[in-house]
């Protein structure tokens, strides 16, 4: 890889001056990062590690739900978010391997937006707000595509505050290989209607099934979606599966969310 | 080049480095700790594992110098004070939880770290926390019995044998 | 009470503690003083010509010592095949030059082209983008499909061979007459194609070599990741640099898993020795993991069509087969062996089947070049005939068991000479079946497929019975066959003056621990404890010669050599005891570590003698020298041939076709069974790559030749958590009947009958919920693809 100037500031101001930088770039758990580096499609001259700033850490419960910094990793989200979230604690319990997620973080995972990770499906969900250090983007207007974001030039994430369903479950098919999500779905039910969001399954990047919610607000059982179908278009198409399978499996998973959940 | 210091299996070092130098060629070929291999570019394969402030970490996907003030632990680390080996690689070697033993200071490193977490796993478990290692050799039968023994479970019986 | 010392005994392996604390000793382990770093320049595009490579930039960068194109390398050797094949018309095979680096055309995506040698790897690396991006390739067509390569005589991976055909083969044409007519005549014909998938074998150790030279003697050493360190000194001395034999050495030290894939001899040694020649500093590489997937050999890749001939009862009448074997871009060592001698003369199975005829076209394609992976062509036989012998079992309403047992060879019918050339020695087929069905609890099944129906889950279980040829080989057969090499190998037993031993095999261990078992043996063959001996392996320099660990090899042949040197030491050691004794050498008798009179109470234990060898005070020096070290070679008579049963049961989930396995059981016959813990250790790592072939593995080049599964991010590898506990029993034995330990080996067992196990298991599954039209699914039984044959 090329080299380049390391830096860990312990603030975000500091953090944010650092990537002012040209060819700055930000690195959090690096678990996506360091690879793609090591492969040469990524060049930054100067890397500005997030993982030293304390106030992008931890997990807390407060007015507006559950308070996550971009900076806290898969395993601690698991370990803290069990009592108070359970789904999205069994969702960063997936993601990866224990080495991984003792590394990989939250905010990094968004930035990338994979379109088979699995923190999209939870965010979108759940309807969360994804806080930077300029603004607070609601998930709806957060994901616009395949490693795309609203993100802007400069912009870090700084956390994530979930409101907590009064029921939810991820369910999760993973890719055999990567064990990133052939297709996953989490499902939020609220006071006020579910919310379906699906990853690993559109070339789109994660996505809400809004005729499953729609079917699932009024009832929500497996049942109330087994006259749905869904359309294969558009679909990833790849070595792990076809557009149709992947279809199929936004189906099949979604009610297994659903049972898992009730 | 940036210096850094680190605790590396109890002993205090420092180097110079470069940004780009990740935490695996430090430990190899910085400090000649060559138990830590690597076996792949892409975060997978595990043979990298070391522990960092107790944690489980793939070392060829860490930056040496996001270490600094970090204590680190390797498989060099492992043994007791005595030189002999300490019960999870015992365990490994009374089970044949190894053959070729290129991926097993990894294995090792993860199976420590899953029993410093938890100290009696079910075979389900086991099975999900190595998920970050791969082993060509063994089939995983008797890595997954190793740690069990490790455990203080009965493994034979575990293992339907 | 097991037996806790020597042959038998599940000792524990020493070569453990240096593996489990971090003190292993692999080659990008070494550090040496003044080394330099090569990095290699490879192609991107699977089929180019090779128009300029203008290094003048690159050789200016920072740390650059030397640049290496196929222009410095045009004039020497090329890495030849080792196995000379005849087509069926008696023309011999076409074999196209494989040089050090590619020149004039680049054929497989990896190709290395160019080679940097610089101060530090990160230099080389940014040189090596340099000289990349400073290279002209005019990018051709590319040759991926290998019917269409065979077809289009226009589109040539070699200029000079116009149909991409390496040979066409045929096993035993003499039979073919007589095959065809039992087709015309049968009762049923069942016919099945099938894809038997490319795989990467993926040793978790990347090859890695070091070379070095010495001005001072003009000396050169190669420090290798390899299977058999003489195989790759003999190839880089007489084909590829003209090193002299005695002035090369080669090392294999600690490897990481070969599966085959480290064989070979690759491009990369000779580069690394001719640059340490040329700088006079040694020259190291370790290639990284998305380079093994590029360039190390990779295994299977067959199309074939099978047909069986069959009475209406399931008795077997014939076999037919018509195989496409991809031998990718050049013709790795052993890579026209693979398909044709490892693969059709086993092409009867463990069956009394009267008439076989096969045949395998072997087609050169812009891919990896491929060779012996795991079982090495035995699985692919295996596969089509256990494949479709359950399809005939399907077709015509027959258990699997009954017919199995029904054309299973029959103990009294030993030895047995098949229809495709081979002497099975000794076999008990039925027992190894009942064996099988008592351990995986046959009888139980539709109870745990009413627990299965009952979580939503299909559930199936497959069979297998299976045979190989191993411990290879006889060298005057294989010569006949084609062989370039001689498959002997040798051992030397050197006892030392305080009586301790080493003993130097040209068996290489790369995980099979023979460190360990060797030393079991000779342990028990002197009386002595196992301590006391230690195995030495890897060094051309140490050791007489060898022809490395392969093919399940290393006990039957290289372990009987060790066994028949042994033999001499006691022979000798007779010999010193008659003289001190006083006796004549007909009364010395030897046992438990001790050389006596017979019938009497006078004795000189091993220690003595060995003393007395190394100070001949009391010695019959006129007539015999003194030392005690003896070498012995061992050629095998026959190949040895291990066989079993295999059941897997698995659980389907119908909507996402997601296949587990539930339970895996193993009856092997390996005849009589050194050490049983690392025994059954190589069957469950067998079992383990049988699944990854059978669920998970899958090579995929796109139609432009580009590897699609060119890192672990999507070759699916078998993890912790896709496989069960396995249960495997080895208690069946009939000893191998020609050499002296009655081994057969164990190491491929388990990739062999595995997968068509897993794959029976899946159909049957799907079978018993009904969906009774699907016939068979190509490997890896992918849940995308096990839902799509549901859904088809």
């Amino acid at each position: 890889m090329h080299n380049f100037d390391f830096v860990k500031p312990s603030s975000i101001a500091d953090a944010v001056k650092a990537l002012s930088h040209e060819g700055a770039q930000a690195l959090s758990g690096g678990q996506t990062l360091t690879p793609t580096m090591k492969q040469r499609l990524a060049a930054p001259t100067v890397l500005v590690s997030l993982t030293g700033i304390a106030e992008m850490k931890g997990v807390c419960m407060g007015d507006d739900g559950l308070s996550i910094g971009a900076a806290t990793t898969h395993a601690t989200v698991a370990a803290e978010a069990a009592k108070s979230y359970p789904a999205l604690a069994k969702l960063a319990a997936g993601i990866g391997d224990p080495a991984v997620r003792n590394r990989g973080t939250i905010g990094g995972s968004l930035a990338n937006n994979d379109p088979a990770a699995c923190y999209p499906a939870a965010v979108l969900a759940s309807g969360a707000t994804v806080m930077t250090n300029r603004r607070k983007i609601a998930a709806d207007d957060y994901f616009q595509g395949m490693f795309t974001t609203a993100l802007e030039e400069g912009e870090i994430i700084t956390g994530v505050t979930f409101p907590v369903p009064q029921k939810a479950a991820y369910v999760k098919f993973n890719q055999p290989a990567s064990r990133f999500a052939l297709t996953a779905v989490f499902v939020a039910k609220f006071a006020d209607g579910v919310r379906v969001a699906v990853t690993g399954a559109s070339n789109n990047g994660v996505f809400r099934w809004t005729e499953a919610e729609a079917a699932l607000s009024g009832n929500f059982a497996a049942s109330a979606v087994a006259g749905l179908t869904v359309d294969p278009t558009g679909m990833i198409g790849d070595l792990h599966g076809t557009p149709a399978y992947r279809a199929n499996l936004v189906k099949v998973l979604t009610k297994r969310a659903v049972d898992a959940a009730a | 080049m940036t210096n850094v210091t680190m605790t590396v299996n109890g002993k205090t070092v420092s180097a110079e480095i470069e940004g780009r130098t990740l935490l695996s060629a430090f430990l190899r070929e910085g400090l000649g700790l060559t138990g830590t291999h690597v076996g792949c570019d892409t975060s997978q394969c595990g043979a990298c594992v070391v522990h960092v402030d107790g944690k489980a970490v793939k070392s060829c996907t860490m930056f040496a110098a996001d270490a600094a003030g970090a204590s680190v632990k390797t498989i060099e680390g492992m043994t007791n004070p005595d030189g002999s080996l300490s019960v999870v690689q015992q365990a490994f070697q009374d089970h044949h939880g190894l053959q070729c033993g290129f991926c097993t200071p990894g294995m090792v490193m993860s199976s420590a770290a899953l029993l410093a977490e938890n100290p009696k796993p079910t075979e389900a478990e086991i099975r999900h926390y190595l998920e970050g290692n791969i082993c060509r050799c063994t089939g995983y039968h008797n890595i997954v019995k190793a740690v069990l023994a490790a455990s203080g479970q009965d493994a034979a019986a575990m293992a339907a044998e | 009470m097991p037996k806790d010392y020597g042959i038998g005994a599940s000792t524990k392996r020493r070569e453990d503690v240096r593996f489990l604390s971090g003190r292993g000793n692999y080659t990008d382990d070494l550090t040496l003083h003044g080394q330099t770093f090569a990095v290699f320049v490879r192609s991107n595009v699977a089929h180019g010509r090779i128009k300029a490579i203008n290094t003048a930039t690159a050789a200016k960068m920072p740390g650059v010592l030397a640049i290496f194109t196929g222009e410095d390398f045009k004039d020497v050797g090329g890495n030849p095949a080792g196995w000379l094949i005849n087509s069926r018309d008696g023309t011999p095979m076409r074999e196209p030059k494989r040089p050090v680096l590619a020149h004039g055309k680049v054929r497989h995506v990896g190709d290395a082209y160019a080679a940097v040698i610089a101060e530090t790897y990160n230099q080389a690396k940014d040189a090596a983008q340099q000289l990349a991006d400073d290279s002209d390739i005019e990018e051709l067509p590319a040759i991926i499909d290998m019917k269409k390569a065979v077809a289009d005589a226009s589109n040539r991976v070699h200029d000079e061979i116009p149909d991409n055909l390496c040979f066409d083969w045929g096993w035993i044409e003499d039979n073919r007459a007589a095959v065809d007519e039992a087709f015309k005549t049968a009762p049923h014909v069942t016919t099945l194609e099938l894809v038997n998938n490319r795989l990467v074998p993926n040793a978790m150790e990347p090859r890695s070599s070091i070379g070095e030279y010495f001005p001072g003697t003009g000396d050169y050493k190669l420090t290798t990741t390899s299977q058999n360190p003489h195989l790759t000194r003999l190839l880089v001395s007489a084909f590829v640099l003209g090193i002299p034999e005695n002035k090369l050495t080669v090392v294999a030290p600690d490897v990481g898993g070969g599966f085959g894939s480290k064989i070979y001899h690759y491009g990369e040694e000779a580069l690394v020795l001719a640059a340490s020649r040329k700088l006079g500093r040694p020259v190291r590489w370790t290639a990284e993991r998305s380079e093994s997937f590029l360039t190390d050999a990779h295994g299977r890749d067959h199309v074939t069509k099978i047909e069986m001939a069959s009475t209406k009862d399931g008795e077997i009448l014939a076999i037919r087969t018509e195989t496409l074997a991809n031998v990718g871009a050049y013709l790795s060592n052993f890579s026209t062996a693979t398909p044709t001698f490892l693969h059709g003369t086993l092409m009867a199975g463990p069956y009394k089947v009267p008439h076989v005829y096969v045949n395998v076209k072997t087609v050169f394609t812009n891919t990896a070049p491929v060779d012996a992976y795991r079982g090495a062509g035995r699985p692919e036989a295996t596969f089509s005939i256990e494949r479709v012998v359950d399809k005939m079992c399907r077709e015509l309403g027959l258990d699997p068991f009954e017919v199995r047992r029904k054309n299973l060879l029959t103990p009294d019918q030993f030895p047995y000479t098949t229809p495709v050339g081979l002497v099975y020695d000794t076999g008990n087929y039925q027992a190894t079946l009942d064996k099988l069905i008592e351990l995986a609890d046959v009888a139980g099944f539709d109870k745990r497929a009413a627990a299965s129906k009952a979580k939503g889950k299909l559930r199936g279980m497959g069979l297998s019975t299976w045979i190989e040829a191993c411990g290879i080989a006889p060298s005057n057969l294989v010569g006949v066959l084609g062989s370039r090499v001689g498959l002997y190998d040798a051992a030397t037993v050197r006892v030392n003056a305080t009586g301790n031993i080493s003993v130097m095999v040209g068996a290489h261990s790369h995980g099979q621990g023979h460190e360990t078992v060797f030393a079991q043996i000779v342990a028990e063959q002197l009386g002595i404890p196992e301590a006391s001996v230690e195995i030495v392996h890897g060094d051309t320099s140490k050791i007489p010669f060898g022809m490395g660990s392969y093919g399940s090899r290393s006990l039957a042949v290289c372990g009987t050599a060790m066994t028949k040197a042994v033999d001499k030491i006691i022979a000798k050691g007779k010999k010193i005891a008659a003289h001190m004794l006083e006796a004549s050498e007909d009364d010395i008798v030897f046992n438990d570590g001790k050389f006596s009179v017979t019938g009497t109470d006078k004795a000189k234990t091993f220690g003595e003698i060995a003393f007395s060898a190394y100070v001949p005070h009391n010695y019959p020096l006129e007539t015999l020298e003194p030392g005690l070290e003896e070498t012995a070679f061992y050629d095998p008579a026959n190949f040895t041939y291990p066989a079993g049963a295999y059941l897997c049961e698995v659980e389907v989930d119908p909507e996402t076709g997601k296949v587990d396995i539930a339970a895996f059981t193993c009856a092997d016959d390996f005849g009589h069974v050194m050490n049983p813990m690392i025994v059954e250790g190589q069957v469950h790592g067998g079992v383990g790559q049988g699944i990854g072939q059978a669920l998970l593995e899958n090579t995929t080049y796109d139609e432009n030749g580009q590897l699609l599964t060119a890192s672990y991010m999507d070759y699916a590898m078998p993890r912790a958590d896709d496989v069960p506990f396995y249960t495997v029993d080895h208690s069946c034995v009939t000893p191998c009947t020609h050499n002296p330990l009655g081994v057969k080996g164990c190491g491929e067992a388990g990739a062999i009958g595995t997968p068509p196990a897993v794959v029976n298991a899946v159909i049957d599954a799907l079978h018993r919920g009904g969906m009774t039209h699907v016939a068979h699914i190509d490997m890896p039984v992918s849940p995308a693809r096990v839902w799509a044959a549901i859904n088809g």
